[in-house]
């Protein structure tokens, strides 16, 4: 550092709202086989004590390679190309996070220690095999320099803090004896540690519900004004960045589109991306018109589907998981019906066992078949079970995992018709080509294999794999929860343009309201393997009658940072 | 915990009563018995054993009563007396000549183990961790010539060498004047003179399998989110790795156990013929050659109840490293 970089530097000191961190131009490739990708391509921000940034992007938008840079944790081959990262510390020194050896002494010395982390899946991002205390107080010992019984004295301190219960033995316990929300506690508690005067976290509640994460956000936030810290929030949720940012970063592909006070982002967005996800994300804050335009389904339809006090149980006999306890339902056809509610709540057993993927305990699943007659699918035979299975199908969540990588389209959509023996040869390619223009897919690409597709092309393959039998039925579970909110609705819309035009009826299981409002007709609000709540979309959504569902919704953060709303939420826990 | 091994116990109980039963009539399975397999020997040295000679040899050995009260017979001497036998070839007690050759095994075995294990860990997980550097390909390509070459001809070429080249005698694992000699400290150092040969030769091709092993397990493990929870931290990068992923890419090995104990017995037979080790490989090839049945019986006793204890082991050793298999 020459004389007038120390000179410049003694002048930022003495202002006072010094940035805490400083990126200038950041770069980041990662090299491929042919060329290198841009990740991260020319982006700079500051952030400030005190404040919350969020970084905002769809899947790759390079948001996560951002943080990563930071810390120049970037997995292999990626590295920084060109940029700096200035920290700028209490003690007016500061330094350029960029220029350091990413395995150097220095570098390490500020993670952890001055900028900390926290991650996405706070299952595989802590070890399973070391107990929490000693990973939390791994950190303690190395930057702080601690014996261990002082570290473990902070450790159970720090664990109190972020509010797990029995701290004192929490300490010796393994991550998988916690559950997701309680793990991201550890992980906070981890990464609060030394004090950091930066935290990124990088997408730290999509995995939880949004209960937990309304708790997780608070938790932070309360931390962040106790300890006064910077907060770098990485997220694809807008709900989420209404609710806590002060400062927004828009990325898509490696740039910035646009940044500034989290009330001009979403009030008066100048940027035609931002707006696209911002306009995407109002969508689905109502009912999609062509919903809105279609008649009402005719009350004294007679349902095609009913459901009577289903159980379902897994587990030792003398204490049954209850996964499904007394659940009716009735599907009317041409409805969508819509099944809500956290994990755990059995919303999927519940979807697994309409078409016998399991052995019920007991209840009743009238079928009513296309000829008038009604089957219980729970006693069909064999014969009768497998004619019933051609009319209710299943679209599911991962579009990744539930497409044979080594199978291309063509392969993945016409085996249904394979194995039933409906079309084969030239009959099957045709109906193949025809399905996948149906989805809105062309049919010249069908020889190619699922790695070729994005992720809502894969979803479209799983649903023109479902509608390949002419099904009555869709269960759709999580159907869009693993896309990108820009592609959400189009899923959505496709989902219901293919409902009016082959008369499908959906069960839509999900966790997430937006969608259920876009989408369904009436909603069931399960919890703990019980229905709470039955209703119209608008009702259970805009009026929700039961306790739970009040809980729920009012922990949903709205996409209006004018309208701030899950700190006043309701709490509900069942007696 | 105790429960469990209690019932793991149990269990071994009616599988080695049915093992047994059925080492004893696979053995019996081929035509003729150890008498004809004798006289054919006699044979080939022109001499003629007559039919009354072959009958009373047979009644001698009780080879001439039904096989289940042979195998009566000779399970409930081992119950009830650890008496597994006479062995007809040897005409010693079958108990002798197994723990003899049991106890050199039992050296070569966990020699070539610690030789192994030494030399293909830490290679394995440089080798992963330098993914497609020129390191990992030389150690690559040297771990696939050590597994294309086949053991049998590397413990000629060694022999060749050795003999050749330093003059040492090879072959064995004792010097002539200490075959016979009661154990001493001179005996130990020349054991350990003549180990090394059949050490580098088994722990050649072993390396070679494990270091591919611990290389594919390491990748998988390098990437886990919390590696990069570890890099966060501030952690160095090699303190962080043998913590961690090491720590993780270890656990399959454990498993292994199962079958390295039955392989103390029937493992790497072809080099110990080759270097007339006095090992417990080729008396049991021997052994099932001139169907000498209560020696190879008990040698199949023997590789199935070290089978079923080594994984009753390497199942005790899991569930104490591995929280996730000890708590639920």
């Amino acid at each position: 550092m020459n004389v007038t970089d120390l000179a410049s530097h003694l002048e930022q000191r003495a202002a006072p709202s010094q940035p805490i961190l400083e990126v200038r131009d950041l770069v980041t490739h990662f090299p491929v086989r042919n060329g290198v990708v841009k990740a991260v391509d020319g982006v700079s921000f500051t952030l400030h004590r005190g404040k919350t940034l969020c970084i905002v992007g769809e899947s790759g938008s390079g948001k996560s390679v951002t943080a990563r840079s930071i810390l120049q944790i970037v997995d292999a081959p990626g590295r920084i190309v060109s940029g700096s990262i200035m920290l700028n510390r209490l003690d007016g020194s500061s330094v350029d996070l960029a220029g350091l050896n990413p395995r150097g002494r220095e570098i390490r010395a500020v993670r952890g220690r001055e900028i900390a982390m926290i991650f996405q899946e706070p299952m595989s991002s802590l070890s399973p095999v070391h107990t929490v205390g000693d990973q939390i107080m791994e950190v303690l010992r190395l930057h702080l320099k601690m014996s261990r019984k002082d570290a473990r004295a902070r450790c159970v301190e720090l664990l109190t803090q972020v509010e797990i219960p029995k701290p004192d033995a929490a300490v010796d316990r393994y991550t998988f004896e916690f559950s997701g929300g309680m793990r991201q506690r550890v992980m906070i508690a981890m990464s609060l540690a030394c004090n950091p005067s930066l935290l990124i976290a990088d997408e730290p509640t999509t995995a939880l519900d949004v209960t937990t994460q309304a708790e997780i956000l608070d938790l932070i936030k309360r931390l962040q004004q106790q300890h006064g810290m910077a907060v770098m929030f990485i997220t694809h949720d807008m709900g989420v960045v209404a609710e806590i940012a002060d400062e927004v970063l828009v990325m898509h592909y490696g740039k910035i589109k646009e940044s500034g006070p989290v009330d001009t982002i979403f009030h008066a967005p100048k940027d035609d991306y931002t707006r696209m996800l911002i306009g995407s994300v109002l969508k689905l804050e109502q009912k999609a018109e062509i919903r809105l335009r279609r008649p009402p389904i005719p009350e004294d339809a007679l349902p095609v589907l009913q459901v009577r006090n289903l159980q379902m149980h897994f587990g030792s006999l003398k204490a049954p998981l209850k996964a499904v306890d007394d659940v009716s339902l009735d599907l009317k056809p041409g409805e969508t019906l819509g099944i809500v509610g956290e994990s755990g709540s059995g919303k999927t057993t519940m979807g697994r066992c309409l078409l016998r993927v399991y052995e019920p305990q007991g209840g009743v699943i009238d079928y009513r078949r296309t000829d008038g007659s009604v089957v219980d699918l729970l006693k069909a035979d064999a014969q009768t079970l497998k004619a019933c299975r051609r009319e209710i199908r299943m679209i599911f969540q991962d579009p990744v995992g539930s497409l044979n990588p080594r199978m291309t389209v063509a392969q993945i959509v016409g085996e249904p018709l394979l194995v039933n023996g409906i079309a084969k040869g030239k009959e099957l390619d045709d109906r193949v080509a025809d399905l996948l223009s149906q989805v809105g897919l062309e049919p010249s690409w069908r020889e190619r294999y699922p790695h070729a597709f994005s992720g809502g092309q894969r979803q479209r393959i799983g649903i023109a794999r479902a509608i390949s039998l002419n099904p009555r039925i869709i269960v759709a579970d999580e159907a869009t929860s693993a896309l990108d909110v820009s592609v959400r609705s189009h899923v959505l819309d496709l989902m219901m343009n293919l409902q009016d035009r082959l008369g499908l009826s959906y069960v839509f299981i999900s966790h997430d309201i937006g969608v259920i409002r876009y989408m369904c007709d009436r909603v069931a609000v399960m919890y703990r393997g019980t229905v709470v709540e039955t209703g119209t979309a608008e009702q259970v959504c805009d009026a929700p009658r039961h306790a739970y569902t009040q809980a729920l919704l009012s922990a949903i953060p709205r996409p209006d940072p004018r309208a701030r709303s899950i700190h006043n939420r309701h709490r509900y826990t069942a007696a | 915990m105790l429960l469990f091994i209690a019932k793991r116990l149990l269990w071994m109980v009616p599988s080695l009563v049915v093992v047994s039963f059925l080492a004893f009539v696979l053995i019996q399975l081929p035509p003729g018995d150890y008498v004809t397999s004798y006289i054919a020997t006699l044979a080939a040295s022109n001499e003629v054993v007559d039919q009354n000679t072959a009958a009373d040899l047979r009644a001698r050995f009780g080879l001439d009563q039904p096989m289940i009260v042979q195998y009566f017979k000779w399970i409930t001497g081992i119950v009830l007396r650890g008496d597994f036998g006479i062995s007809f070839e040897w005409q010693q007690p079958v108990g002798d000549l197994i723990w003899e050759r049991m106890a050199l095994t039992l050296v070569l075995t966990f020699s070539t183990l610690l030789a192994t294990w030494g030399i293909a860990l830490p290679i394995g997980i440089f080798s992963a961790v330098k993914k497609y550097s020129i390191g990992d390909y030389i150690v690559t390509f040297l771990s696939f010539l050590g597994l294309a070459v086949p053991s049998f001809l590397l413990a000629l070429v060694l022999m060749y060498i050795a003999a050749v080249e330093y003059g040492q005698e090879v072959g064995g694992l004792f010097s002539e004047q200490y075959l016979t000699a009661p154990w001493s400290i001179a005996k130990m150092i020349d054991l350990a003179k003549h180990l090394w040969i059949p050490v580098i030769i088994l722990a050649v091709s072993g390396t070679a399998s494990l270091i591919r092993v611990m290389r594919a397990n390491m990748l998988d493990e390098l990437h886990k989110p919390y590696v990069t929870t570890a890099r966060a931290k501030g952690l160095s990068e090699f303190h962080l790795l043998l913590k961690y992923p090491v720590r993780l890419a270890l656990n399959p090995f454990i498993s292994t156990i199962s079958w390295l104990l039955p392989n103390l017995v029937s493992g790497s037979i072809i080099v110990a013929i080759v270097l007339s080790l006095q090992t417990a490989g080729p008396l049991l090839l021997q052994s099932l050659m001139s169907q000498d049945m209560y020696l190879a019986g008990a040698f199949v006793l023997l590789i199935c109840t070290l089978t079923l204890v080594g994984s009753l082991i390497s199942d005790i050793l899991l569930a104490l490293v591995d929280p996730r298999i000890r708590l639920e």
